[in-house]
């Protein structure tokens, strides 16, 4: 007989499971289960078709993505579900990026998602429909309620980013056009999970400070995602009761946000935006001096007629007319006074400014000057010692009369 | 007071057109020249206001709110 002692106790170092003495708790194999199954898949997309969707009232979302042959059991967080643009509806086919993992209170296998998409742009499409309503049917959307726009604002305020394209190209506009707008940015970020409170607070800084009586609200171009905050339906509340007309301008012409759908005017871009909210300064010059020469042109008329009247009155003779006579003698000279005070005023409409060669001429014309040339420049409170830098002749019928 | 150029602007293109309509009295063409050219004072003081500088609205210490030069 050989020595008992070499034979081991298989029993004793039995694996865990491996037998009825060893066997394991529930709770360790599904955990062992879910770190196995954790590890072996990263974050994956899926397709499938939504079922039994439901909304958990601590905002967690429950359904199964299921095909012909299959279905996964899926969970959204709730503070997840905020990425996502609305909720699917029941049997729409959908991709879903999450982790497999096991819910190990019931064994279930389960599909932790953290984003999706409705194949095509059907849950953004959905989202924004579902905003749309709400304000159409609070009367939001009525094209009654739009304002117009001021035709000459003094100051702007701008909503948008500092850094942005669009404020770059806003100034940029505004300065060509008219430089005598002010322009006074309120700085808001326009993308990003702050990017609707951050524009709601904007605008609640334009409201009670007060100071502008136009409002352009926007952004430059960019993704969906980007532009997403424009979308947002306590932004577009606010822009409904915005105190004074605005404009909204969102990335580029195909771009439609709801805050465009509420806002006074819809501008395809921020460019725009500036071009149709300020008119062209030389436009304005032009059409007060215009005035300003009807006007002296209908008093000389006016003038001509009464000279003719008060001839014939003194003509006729008399006493009563003779007092009729003196009367309109006095209107007639204040008349001419008038008349005579009109023309600088009209040179002045057109830019207050008078340039003079060094001989004290005054200068009207490109062709009396050359590059190098010096030019005392009068202005409304001074003049400037100047020297011409280049020499550029415009053709401008609308400009002739002096 | 913000609209005051466009009214001074609409009143001056009413008064041209009476002007230069059919004879009017002297007195009428005289109120009207005095009407007219002080709103053409106004809509020229408008235009002869001092250019504007690009501004940011910040919120001072004590919540007061304030247009201030956009610096760069």
């Amino acid at each position: 007989m050989m020595a008992p002692e070499r034979l081991p106790e298989p029993e004793l170092q039995a694996a865990p499971g491996e037998s009825p003495a060893a066997a394991i708790s529930v709770a360790t194999l599904t955990r062992t289960v879910k770190d196995v199954l954790e590890g072996a898949f990263p974050p994956l997309w899926v397709r499938g078709e939504v079922s039994d969707f439901k909304q958990h009232r601590n905002g967690h979302w429950y359904f199964s993505l299921r095909d012909e042959e299959a279905s996964l059991r899926c969970v959204v967080w709730s503070r997840d579900t905020r990425r996502i643009p609305a909720p699917p509806d029941e049997g729409m086919t959908v991709v879903a990026l999450g982790q497999v993992s096991l819910y190990a209170a019931r064994g279930d296998l389960q599909f932790t998602v953290k984003t999706m998409d409705a194949v095509g742009d059907g849950l953004w499409r959905k989202a924004f429909e579902l905003t749309r309503a709400r304000l159409e049917r609070d009367g939001l959307l009525d094209p009654a309620r739009k304002r117009a726009l001021p035709f000459f604002p003094r100051r702007i305020a701008v909503i948008t980013s500092a850094d942005g394209a669009a404020l770059h190209d806003i100034i940029a506009v505004t300065r060509r056009r008219n430089r005598l707008v002010e322009l006074v940015l309120i700085p808001a970020a326009v993308q990003g999970e702050g990017a609707p409170a951050s524009l709601c607070a904007a605008l609640d800084r334009l409201a009670s400070w007060g100071g502008a009586d136009l409002a352009i609200i926007g952004r430059g171009g960019g993704s969906r995602e980007d532009l997403w905050a424009f979308n947002d339906e306590q932004l577009a509340r606010k822009v409904a009761s915005c105190p004074i007309p605005i404009i909204s301008a969102v990335g580029h012409e195909v771009d439609i946000s709801i805050c465009d759908l509420v806002a006074d005017w819809r501008a395809p871009t921020p460019s725009v935006a500036a071009e149709h909210a300020v008119p062209v300064l030389a436009d304005l010059q032009r059409t007060v001096a215009s005035l300003g020469r009807q006007l002296q042109s209908g008093a000389a008329d006016a003038i001509r007629g009464g000279r003719r009247r008060l001839e014939q009155a003194a003509r006729q003779g008399g006493q009563g007319a003779r007092r009729l006579v003196e009367r309109r003698r006095l209107q007639l000279g204040r008349l001419s006074g008038q008349l005579h005070a009109l023309s600088p005023l009209a040179t002045m409409a057109r830019g207050y400014v008078v340039a003079t060669s060094p001989a004290g001429r005054v200068v009207t014309s490109v062709a009396a000057i050359a590059p190098g040339d010096p030019l005392q420049l009068r202005l409304r409170d001074g003049a400037a010692e100047t020297r011409v830098e280049t020499v550029r002749r415009i053709e401008d019928p609308t400009d002739g009369q002096g | 007071m913000m609209a005051t150029f466009e009214q001074a602007l609409e009143r001056l293109e009413a008064i041209v057109d009476e002007m230069n309509g059919a004879e009017i009295p002297l007195e009428r063409a005289l109120a009207l020249f005095e009407e007219g050219i002080s709103h053409l004072r106004a809509a020229s003081e408008e235009l002869g206001r001092a250019e504007a500088a690009v501004k940011v609205l910040t919120e001072k210490a004590d919540g007061v709110l304030e247009a201030t030069d956009l610096g760069g």
